[in-house]
């Protein structure tokens, strides 16, 4: 007998909760791979979204920043960089846009290296293309991105243009028109931050909103495994908070709803995380399905060993 | 010397970080040492780049196994900072067009933002999309109800998975007016603001008073041991 055939024999016989624990790992991934594919293609094709019910987080983003009168200063952080973009991004997009179509003057900054990209990534997506009367300099500006992490934030606490002594185009700040009389973060009466980690929205609240002596509101977006971290300061420090792709697609249809045009289609730019939640929900439920087989398997060989 | 100068830099600039939170007259001092601390974290980058250099050419020179990665690694970062500091394919700014590397490294087109675009964003988002992956194979092998702990993960973790999705309103959105705390989307913003707040604070107040013991101990000079080995 060939040891081929040997090993498929005594495979055959073993019971089929052990057969189904050995199992490859590669048929989980498969799994996976059709539950994610499968909506990302229905949705595609139907462009189909869930509905969303935003929660009371959600909602005080939208409120914080819907509440501002025109012209108001924001501070805009992105600390993010592309690795986390399938679940920040449109948050970010969501974000930039309520500001923009509220008339809102937007001052980017970057504490991560990338964020700089992404938040020019995201004014050419959002404000160039759909807001072309938005000046830069008067109506937005990207200051880009400066290292020193909770030292910057400190910085701006005190001299904003210390911190970013000029804009990513080159430009000094003390040139820049919307930016006369910027002296602190608290010249801005609201600070949104996207955050996938450190330094983020945490470091804000520790190192700004906790020590800057006038109020300053601030509102943020995060990854799902940073969520958890952030809601001991919902809703005192950080006003409004948007968890993951699922609060970033309660935020988004709030932001639709309040832009939409009646016969006119939203752009599939402005549906990406209502779109996502489509494989979010096939993947959770095949999570929840191999963690009962996981356990079915357990107990059956729990109970085998046991007889 | 080598321990004794950082050990000083470290007592004068962490007095008078704390100062300037408290004396008003001394803020400007916080000043200094945060632009101080940006400058540093700005060489720090140089550091790091000369870090990667040398250990990817030893890896290379002593021919270790998956040598051939070193030279992707250091292929790619000799690429991007060349494109980076020679601005390739970008403009001079409008406003000094005398200055050969005015313009910014943001313009569209350029061959920093193709490989910002084209590299860098689908390199780095197919590593996280990898997490799926392991997480599936990683639930179903280990994710087992063996004590009373893992069995209270588990039915955290099945309300949180399911109330973070639609799935949360079918199975439970019929649930009367009365009993609306009870539906899967309601229960997992509870286990959020509720659990996890309660013991995530208790984390954060540990971790708080942690820091100002050890950061007291740095501050008078008990505390060396973040210096590292190596001579006096």
């Amino acid at each position: 007998m060939s040891a081929a055939n040997f090993n498929n024999t005594n495979a055959a016989a073993r019971p089929w909760f052990e057969r189904l624990d050995r199992i490859d790992r590669r048929w989980i991934f498969l799994l996976m791979f059709l539950a994610v594919s499968g909506p990302i293609l229905w949705i595609g094709v139907t462009g189909k979204t869930l509905p969303e019910a935003p929660t009371l987080a959600a909602r005080a983003v939208f409120q914080e920043i819907d509440q501002l009168p025109a012209r108001s200063l924001v501070l805009i952080s992105i600390d993010f960089d592309p690795a986390s973009a399938g679940e920040l991004q449109p948050m970010a997009t969501s974000l930039v846009r309520q500001c923009a179509a509220k008339n809102l003057r937007m001052v980017f900054i970057a504490l991560w290296p990338l964020g700089n990209q992404v938040a020019q990534q995201t004014i050419q997506n959002v404000i160039r293309d759909d807001y072309p009367a938005l000046k830069e300099g008067d109506d937005f500006v990207n200051m880009g991105y400066q290292a020193g992490n909770e030292a910057v934030m400190k910085l701006l606490l005190t001299d904003f243009a210390k911190a970013f002594p000029k804009d990513s185009r080159g430009e000094a700040t003390s040139n820049i028109p919307m930016l006369k009389g910027v002296k602190m973060a608290s010249n801005f009466p609201l600070l949104i931050t996207v955050s996938a980690g450190y330094p983020g929205s945490k470091e804000w609240v520790q190192y700004v909103i906790s020590a800057c002596n006038e109020k300053m509101n601030f509102v943020t977006g995060c990854t799902g495994v940073s969520a958890p971290q952030l809601y001991p300061y919902f809703p005192q420090q950080i006003v409004g908070l948007l968890g993951a792709i699922k609060g970033a697609a309660e935020y988004e249809s709030m932001v639709n709803a309040s832009l939409a045009v009646d016969g006119v289609a939203t752009a599939p730019k402005y549906l990406q995380a209502q779109r996502r939640m489509g494989p979010q929900l096939v993947a959770h439920l095949l999570m929840v399905g191999l963690i009962i087989v996981g356990n079915v398997i357990f107990f059956a060989r729990k109970r085998r060993g046991a007889a | 010397m080598k321990r004794i100068i950082p050990m000083w830099i470290a007592i004068i600039g962490g007095f008078a970080m704390m100062l300037s939170s408290f004396i008003p007259l001394a803020e400007s001092w916080g000043e200094v040492f945060a632009n101080v601390f940006n400058v540093v974290a700005a060489i720090a980058f140089v550091l790091g780049a000369g870090s990667l250099a040398k250990q990817h050419l030893e890896k290379l020179s002593r021919r270790d196994a998956g040598w051939g990665y070193s030279i992707i690694t250091l292929g790619s970062f000799i690429v991007t900072l060349l494109i980076g500091m020679f601005k390739i394919g970008i403009h001079p700014n409008p406003n000094f067009p005398q200055a050969a590397y005015s313009g910014s490294n943001n313009t569209e087109g350029s061959a920093w933002s193709w490989i910002y675009e084209y590299m860098i964003t689908p390199l780095t988002s197919t590593m996280f999309a990898l997490l799926a992956f392991f997480v599936a194979s990683a639930a179903f092998r280990a994710f087992r109800a063996k004590n009373t702990e893992a069995i209270l993960l588990l039915v955290t973790a099945f309300i949180v998975l399911l109330g973070r999705t639609f799935a949360g309103v079918v199975l439970t959105g019929w649930f009367p007016e009365w009993a609306s705390g009870l539906r899967l989307e309601n229960l997992s913003i509870y286990v959020m603001q509720v659990f996890n707040t309660a013991g995530n604070r208790a984390i954060m107040i540990g971790i708080a008073l942690g820091v100002a013991a050890t950061g007291l101990r740095i501050l008078f000079g008990i505390d060396r041991s973040w210096l590292g080995g190596g001579d006096a």
